[in-house]
């Protein structure tokens, strides 16, 4: 098997091999099966190179035909019906970290500093895979002002902008990502109802 | 080594190396892997800009259009990334592992002899202790790990016991994972 498999030294070092990698698990497809997304993994892989997964995946559906076919003569197999439901156990979880992640909120806080001024606070954008740093630096550009990522008393990352924009932030955010559900985003005001 | 490792706090600074210091480490690394010496122009292009990454716990990466190239340990050897390895497969000396030890390898763990000398897997080359090594798999195109060996493939065949091979960099640790953004 090792033989087969494993590429001719002879081909020339000098230029790069050109290696696909998943677009779910970033790793060369033949390493999904070890990943936790296998499912997703092979959709996308079906999807984009449909060569490279008849080629990786055909013989693993033989093999499974063949074990399916061997299986009817004997009692069902323990460790591998174990091993199923470890993988659906899983792929259970990272759907359901999905789902705390839609569900997760991003609050617009406007908190008063003296009577004419303000602060905009906003909390909870790191859920959404967004670098705070680079946020609060476009905040800061878009409004025209002060903006930075300040730790709260809990010790999570917030963005602090100077001045009341909390609708224009509501829009922005909206605008630049657009994987933020639009029914997340919490507008509030004055610290008393700061979650 | 990068088991906890998180980019995006750990850098402590990033600088534009000079071009007399690039050259020092490019013939720094070419004496480390002269197999890729045919492709160093490619790897490292004369005029890049080549940046230094300093993490901390004396990791520094060397970075090329914001890709990671290589790494390195306190003053320690320059180790290529998986990217790179899989780039250029046949620049590193490589040694295969069996099926079994495979999934090991993928959550971090070192590779022990057995798992080096079995029927599935292949030491081709003679190679002394502490030398960095692409980790391949059986039945598998692509290189899953980069290791230092910890004894000489020759001791490997004969003691066949505990870690021939330790693992430095894998597939799926925070390395693999993490990117450099401008």
């Amino acid at each position: 098997m090792s033989e087969q498999d494993t590429p001719a030294p002879s081909t020339s070092a000098s230029t790069a091999v050109q290696v696909i990698y998943c677009g779910v698990c970033s790793l060369p497809p033949e390493y999904c099966e070890y990943g936790p997304t296998l499912s997703k993994c092979k959709e996308w892989l079906q999807e984009k190179h449909s060569e490279l997964f008849d080629k990786l995946y055909s013989q693993t559906n033989i093999e499974n035909d063949v074990a399916t076919l061997s299986l009817e003569n004997k009692p069902t197999n323990d460790a591998e019906d174990k091993k199923k439901a470890k993988v659906f156990i899983e792929a259970a979880k990272i759907e359901r970290e999905l789902q705390k992640k839609m569900a997760s909120k991003v609050t617009i806080t406007r908190i008063a500093r003296n009577k004419k001024k303000s602060v905009t606070n906003v909390g909870g954008l790191q859920n959404f895979d967004i670098d705070l740093k680079k946020a609060a630096k476009n905040f800061a550009s878009k409004f025209a002002c002060g903006s930075s990522v300040v730790k709260n008393n809990q010790g999570i990352d917030e963005i602090v902008v100077q001045g009341d924009v909390s609708d224009d932030l509501y829009d922005y955010i909206l605008e630049t990502w657009p994987n933020v559900p639009e029914d997340n985003i919490e507008l509030t005001e004055e610290k008393k109802s700061k979650k | 080594m990068f088991k906890k490792f998180n980019i995006k706090e750990d850098i402590a600074t990033r600088s534009l190396v000079k071009s007399s210091v690039q050259r020092n480490i490019r013939s720094k690394i070419l004496e480390q892997y002269n197999r890729l010496e045919p492709v160093i122009d490619e790897v490292l292009p004369k005029k890049s800009s080549l940046i230094l990454v300093k993490c901390h716990e004396h990791i520094n990466l060397l970075t090329v259009n914001n890709e990671i190239l290589f790494f390195q340990h306190f003053d320690g050897p320059y180790y290529p990334t998986l990217r790179l390895l899989h780039k250029y497969p046949h620049a590193f000396p490589r040694v295969q592992v069996d099926k079994g030890a495979t999934k090991r390898i993928l959550s971090g763990a070192n590779i022990m002899c057995p798992g080096l000398t079995s029927k599935g897997a292949r030491l081709e080359e003679a190679l002394p202790a502490n030398t960095i090594v692409g980790v391949f798999a059986e039945g598998k195109e692509h290189a899953l790990a980069i290791g230092l060996t910890k004894m000489s493939t020759d001791d490997i065949k004969n003691i066949n016991k505990d870690i021939g091979v330790e693992n430095i960099h894998y597939l799926n640790d925070p390395l693999w994972k993490s990117s450099i953004e401008s």
